[in-house]
């Protein structure tokens, strides 16, 4: 059973990735477009933790980590360069 | 020089230290030194950005206060899901929130507050600290929204920071 | 794995991907950017805070040691959320991006 909710639930996050690729090519303005990304990144870390189960190991844990920080920094650092013009003044 | 071996804000350098030891691969010499590295090297190149410390928390109101908002973020990613799922248009509005609150950090700890709890996003504050700019995804009405916030999580926040 | 964990892992899992699902929908679907600002905020923090939950319970009924990296993405995810809408908002409120007809009040641009 839980194999069934596993792959549904997998299912779902990608059909939601998908989604959020249609969104940031649609925009249709930049800060529409890094929201997309924002999601995108997030929707990465929930794949990533996924596989993890599915895969029964937690080395991936530490990727999904990185990329929680990381596209956290990305998203402030281009909301910041669409508000200001520049990233660090 | 000695002056600069202090720890200027005890609580995050813990944090800090205590969030490294997770980190690594189980604790080790080396990861209790690079810990308290950490714990001492990241306060010094932030200080500029924090606020004077608060003169006063309540900090024992706290456990309370966040298990509140958690149960809050339950109930209003379901209403936000109701209202993305429904197929009508939301209502959507700018609301100016006078604040209450004086302190930077309770302020920023009450705009994050209402970003993740039932359709309000805070927008900006402005430049004097005293409104607050929120966007509703569906209210008809603002003082409602304003009134909800205030007595849900501001006066909370104002017995906490004295 | 008792019955009861696995009907919990599963539960949480099922969800975690429906509200990550709406938060995608949300994005794709609302009027203008500043609602749109909302499903990724809620709806998806939601969801991979309940796929993070079930991790844990599932890798604690396998005998290892409890997740805190698990715990760190989401109180860190918890923490980011605001922060980097309000950054998009207040960036969104400079480039003046239209809102929807019906909203009420005005954005600020300081």
């Amino acid at each position: 059973m839980m194999q069934t909710a596993l792959y549904l639930t997998i299912a779902m996050v990608t059909l939601a990735t998908v989604l959020n690729v249609y969104s940031l090519v649609k925009g249709p303005d930049s800060p529409d477009r890094v929201l997309a990304l924002d999601t995108l990144y997030i929707n990465a870390i929930a794949l990533i933790i996924l596989l993890g189960i599915a895969l029964k190991t937690r080395m991936y844990l530490e990727s999904a980590l990185l990329i929680a920080v990381m596209g956290f920094v990305g998203t402030v650092a281009m909301a910041k360069y669409l508000k200001r013009g520049s990233v660090i003044e | 020089m000695l002056d600069r071996l202090r720890f200027p804000q005890p609580w995050l350098s813990l944090t800090l230290f205590v969030t490294w030891q997770f980190l690594s691969d189980g604790i080790s010499g080396g990861s209790l030194v690079l810990g308290l590295i950490l714990a001492w090297g990241i306060p010094q190149m932030t200080r500029s950005f924090w606020p004077d410390p608060p003169a006063f928390i309540k900090a024992w109101r706290a456990p309370a206060f966040v298990l509140r908002v958690l149960w809050d973020i339950v109930v209003a990613s379901v209403e936000v899901a109701k209202l993305i799922l429904s197929p009508g248009q939301p209502r959507p509005a700018f609301i100016c929130y006078p604040l209450e609150l004086e302190h930077p950090l309770a302020i920023s700890i009450l705009a994050s507050t209402i970003s993740l709890t039932p359709g309000t996003v805070s927008a900006d504050v402005s430049d004097d600290n005293k409104l607050l700019l929120i966007h509703a995804l569906d209210a008809e009405n603002d003082q409602e929204v304003i009134d909800a916030i205030r007595n849900r999580y501001e006066k909370p926040l104002l017995e906490m920071f004295q | 794995m008792t019955p009861f964990t696995e009907y919990a892992i599963s539960a949480l899992l099922i969800v975690g991907g429906v509200f990550t699902l709406i938060g995608a929908i949300g994005l794709a679907r609302l009027p203008d950017f500043y609602t749109r600002l909302h499903g990724p905020t809620k709806a998806t923090t939601v969801g991979v805070g309940a796929i993070v939950i079930s991790s844990v319970l599932y890798f604690s009924t396998l005998g290892q040691d409890i997740g805190i990296e698990e715990i760190l993405i989401t109180a860190f995810l918890f923490m980011t959320a605001p922060v980097s809408a309000n950054f998009l908002a207040k960036a969104a409120m400079h480039l003046q991006v239209k809102t929807a007809k019906n909203t009420r009040g005005q954005s600020w641009d300081q």
